[in-house]
């Protein structure tokens, strides 16, 4: 995680920066230029240009106009521009506010969608980032989503206890289970150096294969059901719903609000933090200044499983309300993508969860209402984590200037002072 | 596990380049265990009805008749032979040697062969069919793991062989189906594997970008636009986008005659064949040429390498792209080799399965061949016995692979070690 680090500095002053008197809006530019938000909008941008060629390119009219492109281009950019924006439009009517609805009850229910999405994807990318910023490639928060599900659940399912004490001990199943899946790639880590990217990559699958065989035992399996899902889960081991019975709005989401402080308190303000954070930048140094580095690996790795049995819980107690063994949808795939825009902090890791939860819920609207497929999605994510990762690229899409580079004005003072 | 992996007298001789350490009491110990798990299970346990295995698929030159063998006995043989396998091993630590490659070879054999007298008591299993079902597994395991090998080997990590595979199969159905000709498919989708390895590498060896975030990203990007085109155009018009015509099954006179190995290595199709070129090719290349030696020596030691005048970043360059015209290839056997339509992610998580392969071959063509064949074995094992019906759940037949890798990665049999430089970016200074 080499790439965000030299972007943190991008909003202090650069190294080439005029010293007061000089031009200060040159510098105020330079410096909004080579910001990494600026960034981030661009390459979302770039991204949403992306599907957008591959939206036109599919679309039937377009198609049929680019057969005469040359004797009526008109037709072919109305065509595609119509195509393309069509599919944004009902995107961000299903992910932020639909105004195309009569209510208001029913044009506010998208934000509220894009909220819903947006926990698992929160909870989960803090536990991919938290193990990045130890330097650990955790791809296996699928695999802790579904089983963290598979805990939280049973207990939903099995134990009937009070109202409100059910609640708290399946999330507390919940962590529990992610914990424990979390674990074993940490300690194969910290005891015999297995690349934890393999092994996640392998938990991964043998949870789904797992969960696939637990559905259809007499103990997960709903009774009198041929199908592969679990009963459902009591109502005292719900999530309460925010917004009363129109939304789906759960109380998961201030559970990712909370695990998104705590992740950030752990980071930047406790000693555990400043021990993961000293191993993640170098376990050499970290070793000789006297930290466990193998305990690190394995703690570390069960907190990011944690958060991601909490997404499991999310998934299972908020919005399915009971066990599949497709509970985790591609949440902990996504959860990478999560992590990896917002750089692996919290409160990035947050909006970005919400973003990419507000193209997940504006997909479904918009495969919905004008048949666009809501694979998009996943191309402009990808898009646009690749530049997040490149910036070097961005800039040269857009001759940006370099952050540490200095403004044309400083730099032509410097030539003339050298000069004089 | 500590007291298995203490060293005891062998600890001195630490040669053996990702081989478990001469003199080591961990191989021998494992085969007693498994060895007495199959005379238990597998022989006194098992029941006592007979075994039948077919030999000959309908069209051989040589009919053979099906063997049918008692179950108990057969399996309680088969035990004997590992547990005298392990003794053998165990001789061998003793004398602080290692036991010769075959042993393992054998062993694997003889206690499969157990385990399948002891799944189909009573029951009778096409043996031929079997083999059959493994290569055809097998094979685009194989692609993608010689993927693996050709950009691991130079220190890129390729976790985008799922997204190879994915572009080749796609691309290859669609050129065969626009063109009507097979053939063109053929030619596509290496192009399609080498366009996701040019981003690979651009990515990692242009950019720096960590080639672990590149390979994961890409494989989401990949079943991004694949399923988006999928959906819309191949869908919309599918007679001539999506109906791609499979290739031929050609039979190689005489060799295609012999006993059970002739239908089942030399009545293939023309990717079958390419694979066994492919895999003879890279081992000879990477280990028997002077290309070789320099791939080797960029993933090993970057620096070393550049000193004495390889140009590392080319040279890693072209084997990514060599990767991911292998990988491509073997895409195509998911479509036109297997003469179906292209589905939506019909991969299926394949490319991890051969990133699996790949490092449980420990980093060569042979052994990821072998790899390859052991994990559509157990696959092809599960749909069989599936029809067959044993007490085994499917679900842990399935999950043998993953968990083979795991013990493979963790050294609990036989220590793996990547190429050195794997995964790093090289920057000359």
């Amino acid at each position: 995680m080499s790439t965000p680090e030299d972007h943190q500095n991008a909003g202090e002053p650069t190294p080439g920066a005029p010293r007061p008197g000089e031009d200060r809006s040159a510098s105020l530019v330079h410096e909004i230029l080579s910001s990494s938000w600026l960034l981030s909008l661009l390459a979302l941008l770039v991204a949403l240009a992306v599907g957008g060629v591959l939206i036109a390119a599919a679309d039937e009219q377009v198609q049929e106009a680019a057969g005469y492109l040359f004797a009526r281009p008109t037709d072919f950019l109305g065509a595609a521009w119509s195509a393309v924006s069509e599919a944004y439009v009902a995107l961000f009517h299903g992910a932020v506010f639909d105004g195309q609805s009569e209510s208001f009850t029913r044009s506010i229910r998208s934000v509220t969608e894009t909220l819903t999405v947006s926990t698992p994807l929160i909870l989960a990318g803090l536990g991919v980032a938290l193990a990045f910023r130890a330097s650990l490639f955790n791809i296996g928060a699928q695999g802790q989503i579904i089983i963290g599900a598979t805990f939280a659940a049973w207990v939903g399912f099995t134990w009937h206890l009070p109202v409100g004490v059910h609640v708290i001990v399946a999330v507390l199943a919940g962590i529990l289970g992610g914990a424990l899946w979390g674990a074993i790639p940490g300690f194969l880590r910290a005891r015999t150096g297995a690349h934890e990217v393999i092994v996640t990559i392998m938990l991964n699958y043998i949870a789904v294969y797992l969960i696939s065989y637990l559905l259809i035992t007499p103990a997960f399996q709903r009774p009198g059901s041929s199908n592969p899902v679990s009963p459902l889960l009591d109502d005292s081991a719900l999530y309460p719903l925010l917004l009363g019975s129109g939304f789906r709005l759960h109380a998961g989401f201030l559970v990712a609000l909370a695990a998104t402080a705590f992740v950030w308190w752990l980071l930047n303000r406790s000693t555990v933090g400043f021990r993961f954070r000293a191993v993640g930048l170098n376990p050499h140094a970290a070793r000789t200044a006297g930290i466990k580095v193998e305990w690190a690996y394995v703690l570390v790795m069960i907190v990011a499983g944690g958060l991601a049995g909490l997404a499991g819980t999310a998934q299972v107690m908020g919005t399915e309300k009971y066990l599949t063994a497709g509970i985790a949808a591609s949440f902990g795939f996504d959860a990478i993508t999560v992590a990896l825009l917002g750089r692996s902090r919290p409160i990035g890791v947050f909006f970005a969860g919400l973003l990419f939860g507000a193209l997940r819920a504006g997909g479904v609207t918009m495969q919905a209402r004008t048949g666009t497929p809501i694979d998009i999605v996943l191309v402009v994510q990808s898009v646009i984590v690749l530049l997040i990762a490149a910036p070097p690229l961005v800039r040269a899409i857009f001759r940006l200037p370099a952050p540490n580079s200095r403004p044309r004005s400083a730099r032509r003072a410097a030539v003339k002072e050298a000069q004089a | 596990m500590s007291t298995v992996t203490a060293p005891t007298q062998g600890a001195a001789s630490q040669g053996a380049v990702g081989g478990s350490t001469p003199g080591s009491w961990k191989a021998p110990i494992t085969y007693g265990v498994l060895g007495l798990f199959a005379l238990v299970v597998f022989g006194l346990l098992g029941q006592p009805g007979s075994s039948t295995f077919s030999v000959s698929t309908r069209t051989d030159l040589f009919q053979i008749s099906p063997i049918g063998v008692p179950s108990r006995l057969t399996a309680i043989v088969l035990a004997l032979v590992c547990l005298g396998l392990a003794a053998f091993a165990a001789l061998r630590a003793r004398e602080g040697r290692r036991a010769p490659g075959w042993v393992a070879g054998t062993f694997a054999a003889a206690f499969v062969l157990a385990f399948l007298t002891w799944a189909v008591a009573g029951e009778s299993i096409p043996f031929t069919g079997l083999l059959q079902g493994t290569l055809f597994l097998a094979v685009p395991l194989v692609f993608g793991a010689l993927s693996g090998v050709m950009c691991e080997r130079v220190g890129v990590i390729n976790i985008a062989i799922e997204g190879q595979l994915l572009a080749g199969a796609f691309l290859a159905a669609v050129a065969a189906s626009l063109s009507g000709n097979v053939y063109a498919g053929l030619v596509a989708a290496p192009i399609a594997g080498v366009l996701v390895a040019l981003l690979l590498a651009v990515f990692t060896i242009t950019y720096a970008v960590n080639q672990i975030i590149v390979g994961v990203v890409l494989n989401v990007l990949v079943v991004g636009v694949t399923g988006f085109l999928y959906s819309t155009v191949l869908t919309a018009n599918a007679s001539s986008w999506n109906q791609p015509p499979g290739l031929q099954r050609i039979a190689i006179p005489l060799l295609s005659e012999i006993p059970v190995l002739g239908p089942v290595l030399f009545r293939q199709n023309l990717i079958v064949y390419l694979m066994y070129a492919a895999v003879i090719v890279a081992n000879i290349a990477l280990f028997h040429s002077k290309w070789g030696l320099r791939v080797r020596a960029v993933g090993e030691h970057p620096r070393a390498a550049d000193t004495v005048g390889i140009k590392v970043n080319v040279t890693r360059f072209k084997n990514v792209l060599l990767g991911g015209a292998i990988a491509g290839l073997g895409g195509a056997f998911f479509t036109i080799g297997a003469g179906l339509a292209f589905g939506k992610e019909m991969t299926a998580g394949k490319g991890y399965i051969a990133l699996a392969a790949m490092i449980f071959g420990r980093w060569s063509p042979k052994g990821a061949l072998g790899a390859a064949l052991l994990f559509g074995f157990a696959e092809q094992l599960r749909i069989s016995l599936g029809i067959v019906g044993t007490g085994i759940p499917s679900q842990f037949m399935l999950m043998t692979p993953y968990l083979v890798t795991i013990f493979a990665v963790a050294g609990l049999v036989g220590r793996v070690r990547p190429p050195a430089a794997n995964g790093t970016h090289y920057a000359k200074s």
